[in-house]
């Protein structure tokens, strides 16, 4: 993709992300979850989008390749669907995930919301 | 006796060089690679509560340099495509070697690391939450060094002027790494 920005403008971004980086880390230093949240992931997906976009230039990249990065994207939103049902039930009419239930069993007293 | 050059460089069925189309496709599989690791470990990071006592022993601040380092060869990488765009061939090699050396220090960062925690105790098999964390942090380690040798590959052409539309392509398969660290460093050395 042609290039109309000079090293100005890569290190301008670089410099934002480096803090976003810094309110990454000293977000969860508080120990508020929702900080936590906010903090680590929220400004982790601000972070990838600004990488994606400026820097591997997905801005202004034809749509094919939106279109077939967001088609992976939902596979992957598929994907987790799916095994999301089997990680959260440790049993069922004619099942039982053993291991499953022995790790609950083991840290029941150590972490008591661990489902 | 020359070599001929790559159909991949010319064609350009969709708009898109053809080369270019296919390190898209590249990212695009690695997003189905890494997303289903990470959707997995976040399942099981949500499911047993306990992962997060175990997660309190990996190293922040080893990940917070390499989250640091590998911004900053973000950084180096989109400069090296710039100054190839303009073709200024030897800013473009030093950026590309500048990149390498961010690789380089990643892993360095990565083997002290892991070596302490291995030293510690905390091996692959001593929990799931440790064979993710390696599994994860080791795909993704081999995705450093394959970019690394890559770069270094493609800097012998640069040098002289040959094949510069190389070094976005490369650029791009590099800031994929980066946004992959981007999660993999909240999910394994923040949240505890």
């Amino acid at each position: 993709m042609s290039d109309h920005h000079g090293p100005g403008y890569y290190i301008k971004i670089y410099l934002i992300l480096l803090v976003l980086f810094v309110i990454s880390v000293l977000g969860p230093e508080l120990g508020i979850r929702s900080v936590t949240l906010i903090t680590a992931f929220g400004i982790a997906v601000v972070k990838a989008i600004m990488v994606a976009a400026y820097f591997m230039h997905l801005n202004v990249e034809k749509k094919y390749i939106h279109y077939m990065l967001w088609g992976m994207l939902i596979l992957m939103a598929v994907f987790y669907s799916g095994v999301m049902i089997d990680i959260y039930h440790t049993r069922g009419q004619n099942w039982i995930n053993v291991s499953s239930e022995s790790q609950i069993e083991m840290f029941k007293d150590v972490v008591p919301d661990s489902h | 006796m020359s070599i001929p050059r790559p159909i991949a460089t010319t064609r350009s069925a969709t708009g898109i060089p053809t080369g270019k189309l296919a390190v898209w496709w590249v990212v695009g599989s690695e997003i189905v690679i890494f997303g289903g690791l990470l959707a997995c470990y976040l399942l099981y990071r949500l499911k047993y509560g306990h992962w997060g006592i175990e997660a309190a022993h990996t190293n922040t601040v080893a990940g917070s340099i390499n989250t640091f380092v590998l911004l900053t060869s973000s950084l180096f990488a989109v400069l090296a495509h710039h100054y190839a765009e303009k073709k200024q061939c030897h800013k473009a090699f030093i950026y590309l070697w500048l990149t390498i050396g961010g690789a380089l220090t990643f892993l360095a960062v990565k083997s002290v690391e892991w070596g302490n925690e291995i030293a510690a105790g905390y091996t692959i098999g001593k929990s799931t939450f440790w064979t993710f964390y390696y599994t994860a942090a080791g795909i993704h380690a081999i995705h450093v060094i394959a970019g690394a040798v890559i770069m270094a590959i493609l800097s012998l052409d640069v040098m002289r002027g040959r094949n510069l539309q190389r070094v976005e392509f490369i650029g791009i398969y590099w800031h994929f790494v980066d946004i992959v660290w981007i999660f993999l460093f909240p999910l394994l050395y923040i949240a505890k």
